[in-house]
């Protein structure tokens, strides 16, 4: 089937079977492989892509069903020249070692954080708890995303 | 310029961050096709008949591979040890593909490959299997003994004190469970006779060579590539049945060919760890000193003797006194097989398992000797002036341990004073709001440094930068940032200038990669070694090595307060705090970022975490649905504090491991926390983990 959506800013298109999921479309159909396929049944949230705004796990979602909608994956996150401020707050507090679970955990905030700036730790936690880490503990995630809060104020 | 102590911000994260690593699964290959494999669905069962016919005829499937097509009726190849191998241990290792029986739920039985992952899948499920069930063992109690280790020192067996007492400890089968599933994309050129592997981590030296082995192939012909590596902890990089399956299948197609485990196969595949228990004997003096430990421990290996199986059996009992002076120890090991995955190291190996063990036995004794908890482990702490202290000895093969260096007393007061020990104590047995709070203390030691040696290479750009490469490993622990620093320092140049290459087999003649908290000990000093002959020499490039067999140990202790709800088990971990001396940071950041994430690691393991199977071995916990992870809203209070205050006098860096400390002492002092605050009730905390159900079961056993 004929998918056409917009991933970070430029219009795409694919030729997939009617199963694939939007994960495998942007990895291996367009080649974006930022985005991580950790468990392939919801839990992990390495996954998480940005679709019309909101977080989703991009295991669940079917490539077809993004049809017309804007994609945005963690490389949508930053441009050429830096980092985020997000992406810069995770580098400061060492909020990732591995980075496999990352792109997940920053597409998530980014989402979150878009709608509630003000969020409190508690709530950070909680939002994050959908995103599994091995490494880090978390500990440093949540410093990293609370410390990002006042780049989305507006 | 000094660059090591500098908490400085990771190279790699540039990448990371930004979408732009490279994990195995991430690459592609011109003509790649992808592989699917059959396992076993039953524990135990001889192989009747394995019928591909159907499958083959299904769209996209280029072949299907069983162990017929392997070995053509001759046996399979097998997967040799990597630690501690013995001649007797040849008959458990584990076949590359099953041939006449499989031995556990997940086992591989037939490789499908096919142009897309999907047709690969679809034509699994198209394979027809004839499998005759046979009876599975899943108690190792009643397994086949694959052999036994024997720990001693002084004569345990002949001392005598006034105080004495035995206890049945158990820790449950748990395991890694890496962000990144496994993966391996192998390609074959035949005419130049080479293979190439991505995928690789850990040891890719070490698999190259067993694979070079069972594929009759010279080493030089094949070259192992290290990517971007989501977790080890372990588990991830020993060669497993994959390992061989996928490139052979590449050198029989003449294509590239990608194999990615799901999460199901991650769970069933790669190694378990922990399962143990054991019965221990601690002997004492009435002031508290201990005078011996005595006992056996029979640890669950699963299936087969994997690669590093060796090594939880061979280290619980080595490290059951842990950081503490015990004159007389004899501990038996038990090693044995069942109809389970196969086990492997995972995160302090066999030491975390030795602590839970011997943590709880130093809480009982104390208690039941009058002595406080922290007096008593105080009484039992080596002093820096007797070091090298020796430990036990392990056989076979025999392999001698002294503890390096240390203030352990003071890593334990700093710990105290940190935690805020004395105001938390007056908790401990406290009802508030319906639950009880408890705190406890442990203190412990992590291993690091494994030999024989490890090699670097530089070479000076001509335009003020260099280039390093190093035969440790990454594994996702920041090893680029961490050698940057070191070799930033020995040349005097900016750690900008600096690049760091690893692991891949294309970069040194031989390196041995990440694992026993050796990467930055062993490759760091190697590359201080390089450093020093390239300012000596005035060459472009040098090589260094450093070899050395002393291991390093870093040491610490570690805090917990716990709160105990006895209406629902739930027990809810309000601070933890450790304090680990690592001999030199070199970079703080990274340095805690491994120790925190190990805590938490060890908390999944202690409250959360357990690989479960029924009577008949069928695996119950083959998705994060059921084998429960810790999530960002479980322990939001952990603090650790790393010091290097008591330098190693085995290499010139002066380091020690920092990678497995955090997690070693969790067990035991968690439950130590549990069972102080359950006091009033009599509960003592036997077995792991301390799931809602099991500490309800222990509470309402004693009302």
């Amino acid at each position: 089937m004929n998918v056409r959506f917009q991933l970070n800013g430029k219009a795409v298109q694919a030729e997939v079977p009617a199963r694939t999921t939007l994960a495998d479309c942007i990895r291996h159909e367009l080649r974006q492989t930022g985005t991580h396929v950790g468990c392939e049944h919801g839990v992990c949230g390495a996954c998480t892509v940005i679709v019309n705004g909101a977080a989703v796990r991009s295991c669940l979602m079917l490539a077809v069903q993004a049809d017309g909608a804007i994609v945005v994956t963690v490389e949508g996150l930053s441009d050429e020249s830096k980092l985020s401020p997000l992406q810069a707050a995770f580098r400061k507090h060492h909020a990732l070692q591995c980075g496999f679970c990352t792109p997940g955990m920053l597409t998530t905030a980014h989402a979150f954080l878009s709608e509630e700036p003000d969020a409190d730790k508690a709530r950070i936690r909680e939002v994050l708890s959908g995103n599994l880490c091995r490494c880090t503990g978390y500990i440093a995630i949540v410093e990293a995303v609370y410390e990002a809060r006042a780049a989305y104020r507006k | 310029m000094k660059t090591i102590g500098k908490p400085v911000e990771r190279f790699e994260d540039l990448r990371l961050l930004r979408g732009r690593g490279s994990y195995v699964d991430d690459q592609h290959a011109e003509g790649m096709l992808h592989a699917a494999i059959l396992r076993s669905n039953v524990a135990h069962a001889r192989i009747r008949s394995i019928s591909a016919d159907k499958a083959r005829r299904m769209p996209g499937v280029h072949a299907i591979f069983t162990a017929e097509d392997v070995a053509k009726g001759a046996p399979v190849p097998t997967i040799p040890l990597r630690l501690a191998p013995l001649p007797e241990l040849v008959p458990f290792e584990q076949p590359v593909i099953a041939q006449r029986e499989v031995n556990y739920v997940g086992e591989p039985l037939a490789l499908v490959v096919a142009d897309t992952l999907a047709q690969a899948e679809d034509a699994l499920d198209a394979i027809e299997l004839d499998l005759e069930p046979l009876p599975a063992v899943v108690d190792c109690h009643q397994g086949r003994l694959a052999i036994t280790y024997t720990a001693t020192k002084g004569n345990a067996l002949g001392a005598q004190a006034p105080y004495r007492r035995k206890e049945r400890l158990a820790v449950q089968r748990h395991t890694a469970v890496c962000m990144e599933p496994r993966g391996l994309l192998a390609t074959w050129d035949g005419a130049r006779t080479k293979l190439t592997v991505s995928g690789a981590a850990k040891v890719p030296f070490s698999t190259r060579r067993m694979l070079a082995k069972n594929m009759d192939l010279p080493e030089d012909c094949i070259d192992m590539l290290e990517p971007d590596v989501g977790g080890g902890f372990g588990v991830r990089g020993e060669f497993y049945p994959e390992d061989f399956l996928i490139p052979f299948a590449a050198r029989r197609l003449g294509r590239p060919v990608k194999w990615t485990e799901d999460r199901r196969e991650n769970l069933l595949a790669s190694n378990h760890s922990r399962e143990m228990d054991c019965e221990i004997e601690i002997l004492c003096e009435r002031d508290g000193r201990i005078v011996a430990l005595r006992g056996t421990a029979w640890v669950d290996m699963g299936a087969y003797m994997r690669a590093n199986g060796s090594i939880p059996p061979r280290n619980v009992a080595q490290f059951l006194s842990g950081p503490y002076r015990v004159p007389n120890i004899h501990v038996q090991s038990h090693a044995l097989l069942t109809n389970k995955t196969p086990v492997g190291t995972y995160r302090g190996p066999g030491r975390f398992e030795a602590d839970f063990f011997r943590e709880r036995l130093l809480d009982m004794a104390a208690k039941d000797l009058g002595i406080d908890p922290v007096e008593f482990r105080r009484r039992n702490l080596p002093t820096s002036g007797e070091m090298p202290y020796p430990l036990a000895t392990i056989t076979p093969p025999e392999k001698k341990e002294q503890l390096d260096s240390g203030d352990y007393a003071a890593a334990l007061d700093r710990c105290l004073a940190e935690f805020g020990w004395a105001e938390k104590a007056k908790l401990n047995g406290k009802q508030i709001d319906g639950r009880y709070h408890g705190v406890a203390i442990a203190c412990f030691i992590e291993g690091g440094a494994a030999g024989p040696r490890e090699n670097a290479r530089i070479e000076l750009d001509g335009r003020g930068g260099a280039t390093v490469y190093v035969g440790s490993a990454n594994v996702g622990q920041g090893l680029e940032t961490v050698c940057a620093q070191i070799a930033a320092e020995a040349l005097d140049l900016p750690m900008e200038k600096i690049r760091v290459l690893h692991g891949s087999t294309t970069h040194l003649k031989e390196g041995f990669g990440a694992f026993h908290s050796r990467s930055v000990v062993m490759g760091g000093s190697a590359i201080l070694d390089a450093a020093q002959k390239l300012k000596a020499s005035g060459a472009r490039s040098a090589e260094g090595t450093f070899a050395g067999h002393l291991h390093t140990y870093s040491y610490g202790a570690a805090a917990a307060h716990v709160a105990v709800d006895p209406r629902t088990g739930h027990v809810q971990l309000v601070d933890y705090l450790m304090v680990e001396d690592v001999g030199r940071v070199i970079n703080p950041l990274t340095a805690n970022g491994q120790a925190v994430g190990a805590v938490v690691q060890g908390l999944g393991g202690t409250l959360l975490e357990h690989l479960q199977y029924d009577a008949e071995g069928q695996f119950l916990t083959a998705s994060l649905a059921d084998y429960l992870l810790p999530g960002a809203d479980d322990f939001p209070s952990i603090r650790a504090i790393i010091t290097g205050n008591s330098p190693s006098p085995n290499n010139p860096l002066g380091a020690k491991g920092a990678g497995e400390g955090g997690i070693v002492p969790v067990g035991g002092v968690v439950a130590n926390a549990v069972a102080a605050a359950l006091a009033p009730l009599g509960v003592e905390p036997r077995a792991l983990p301390l799931s809602p159900p099991r500490v309800w079961e222990l509470v309402n056993a004693r009302r």
